[in-house]
């Protein structure tokens, strides 16, 4: 009797313990959430009403004269983003393929520490750098630079998810490969990286959604433009370089104009996101069989 | 080991293997007979599907692995310093324990993924049917050769690794039990398909199953780990006397199902 008795007692406390558990986690997740979606529905209050046709497809106006658009900034990201991943997405890519394939060793475990300290650098210091390298010996901005600066800040993430959604590939798919006589090479090529590529392109995405609303590396880069500049070779407006000029200003027309652009960043973010889980999930799907 | 004799077109000797420090299988020296059926039969962690892995230099792919000994080819010793493994593995074809199509490749490609290269869609097309009606996957599939192999049952998929191993024609076949995954029913068609297939090759085995050995073997192989832990080849005999008159006491405790 008595000892059923302690152990219902016991079992009383785990349940509430358990049930505080619950609860703590909740509350935690809940306040997560809020903070973002009043983040998200500040911004879109404020940025809705910015966002027209004229926004989107003009030029700045000049300080005092209404209107305009960041149409350049838009563009301006495009370019500067398309360099950067068309850089990043080989370099990333061909890396991962080599860790995941040479996993162990020294070099390996190095490149793997080297890509974790890239993640770590700040990115104004890596904007700094582009600077050093190839702004101030040619003397003058360029959106290359700064394509230069985001392929630095895509590379450790590509590194490590393309070795990871490469490695995730199930050793079973790859030995079937290599049994039937071919290398391992076009093992890799033809038969485990098709199977990694909805990872693949996932990583990707959220990489370029990771830099596409930097600013920092931007500022002694690309350094902006009141012009359709689509040479790399030359200063580049970029719509999140807007964003800061425009929000940080004293005038109320151009404080309108920066939370429209924060709010087209966001967008970017949101459907890159939801892109990159869709591949994910198609990925799951063609691994489950 | 009376019947097993030498000469055959496949045959280890005193072939051990390692993972990194640890041994794995010590001192096989079997000879594989010629289009017929060898089964490889033993607890779990005795070590037959390492054996089965070193005769084509799968084992290799591990990172730490090693062999020692060697395993002869119609008479040429495949770990010798000048074969090349990717040839080796064309001849001596692989059937994994899951079925492992290429997820990202049709049925089509599947069956021709190792098939000679430079042949037209017509010369596809035809490998193609010739591997899967080898493998009897053909009438269930010949009109979805386009769609992916995932969405085909666990039997069928493992067929269609079957026709992929066979198209490369390879002299040998080794398969790790192929019905491991697979129900009674799908279980069954693989079987048959064995004794269908050693007529053209000559295929190893290994299974968990003494029935299946039993069924589809002309010759079984017993292996056994000893205290240590490294697999050993007990007995090889003819599947029928092996059976029913094992020469050593572990194998006849193992069939009678003393323990494993």
């Amino acid at each position: 009797m008595a000892q059923s008795a302690s152990r219902n007692r016991n079992l009383a406390r785990r349940r509430i313990i358990g049930g505080l558990g619950v609860g703590v986690a909740l509350t935690c997740a809940v306040i997560g959430a809020v903070c973002l979606l009043i983040i998200l529905g500040y911004v879109i209050v404020q940025g809705a009403g910015a966002i027209n046709r004229d926004f989107l497809t003009q030029l700045p106006h000049p300080v005092g004269v209404p209107g305009g658009g960041v149409g350049n900034g838009i563009l301006g990201t495009f370019i500067i983003l398309g360099l950067a991943t068309a850089m990043a997405v080989p370099i990333g890519l061909l890396t991962g393929i080599y860790l995941s394939l040479f996993g162990r060793g020294p070099i390996p475990e190095g490149l793997r520490f080297l890509s974790d300290v890239l993640s770590g650098v700040p990115s104004i210091a890596i904007g700094l750098f582009a600077y050093a390298v190839l702004v101030a010996p040619l003397r003058h901005f360029s959106a290359f630079s700064a394509s230069f600066a985001f392929m630095m800040l895509m590379l450790p993430l590509l590194v490590r998810t393309s070795e990871q959604a490469i490695r995730s590939v199930p050793q079973t798919v790859r030995e079937g490969a290599l049994a039937l006589g071919m290398s391992n090479f076009r093992a890799t090529v033809q038969i485990v990286i098709p199977t990694a590529m909805p990872a693949i392109i996932t990583a990707l995405l959220l990489a370029i959604a990771r830099v596409i609303g930097e600013t920092a590396p931007l500022l002694f880069t690309a350094f902006g433009s009141q012009f359709w500049e689509t040479n790399p070779n030359k200063p580049m407006a970029v719509l999140a370089l807007q964003v800061f000029t425009y929000a940080i200003s004293p005038y109320p027309n151009w404080q309108a104009q920066a939370w429209g652009g924060a709010l087209l960043l966001i967008g970017a973010v949101f459907v890159l996101s939801l892109g990159a889980r869709l591949m994910l999930r198609r990925a799951m799907r063609g691994l489950e069989a | 080991m009376s019947t097993v004799a030498a000469g055959e077109l496949l045959a280890t000797q005193e072939l051990s293997a390692y993972y990194g420090s640890r041994q794995a299988v010590a001192d096989v020296t079997i000879a594989f007979r010629r289009k017929a059926v060898t089964a490889l039969i033993g607890p779990s962690g005795c070590g037959k599907t390492t054996l089965l892995r070193c005769l084509n230099r799968i084992h290799e792919i591990n990172f730490d692995a090693r062999v020692q000994g060697s395993v002869l080819l119609d008479g040429q010793d495949i770990y010798g310093g000048d074969m090349d493994p990717m040839a080796i593995r064309r001849r001596i074809g692989m059937v994994f324990q899951r079925p492992n199509p290429f997820p990202t490749l049709s049925i089509l490609d599947n069956a021709i993924a190792c098939a000679p290269k430079g042949l037209n869609r017509r010369g596809k097309l035809e490998a193609a049917e010739r591997a899967l009606r080898s493998a009897a996957l053909w009438d269930e599939v010949k009109d979805k050769l386009k769609t992916s192999p995932l969405r085909l049952s666990g039997g069928q998929q493992q067929r269609l690794c079957i026709a992929r191993a066979v198209a490369a024609q390879p002299e040998v076949l080794l398969m790790d039990e192929p019905t491991a995954s697979l129900d009674p029913i799908a279980t069954a068609v693989i079987e048959e398909l064995m004794s269908s297939l050693c007529k053209e090759f000559t295929i190893v085995a290994v299974t968990h199953n003494m029935q299946q050995a039993a069924r589809v073997s002309s010759v079984t192989a017993f292996m056994l780990a000893d205290e240590t832990g490294i697999g050993r080849l007990i007995e090889a005999d003819d599947t029928g006397k092996l059976f029913t008159k094992p020469s050593d006491r572990r194998t006849e405790d193992y069939i009678s199902g003393r323990f494993g």
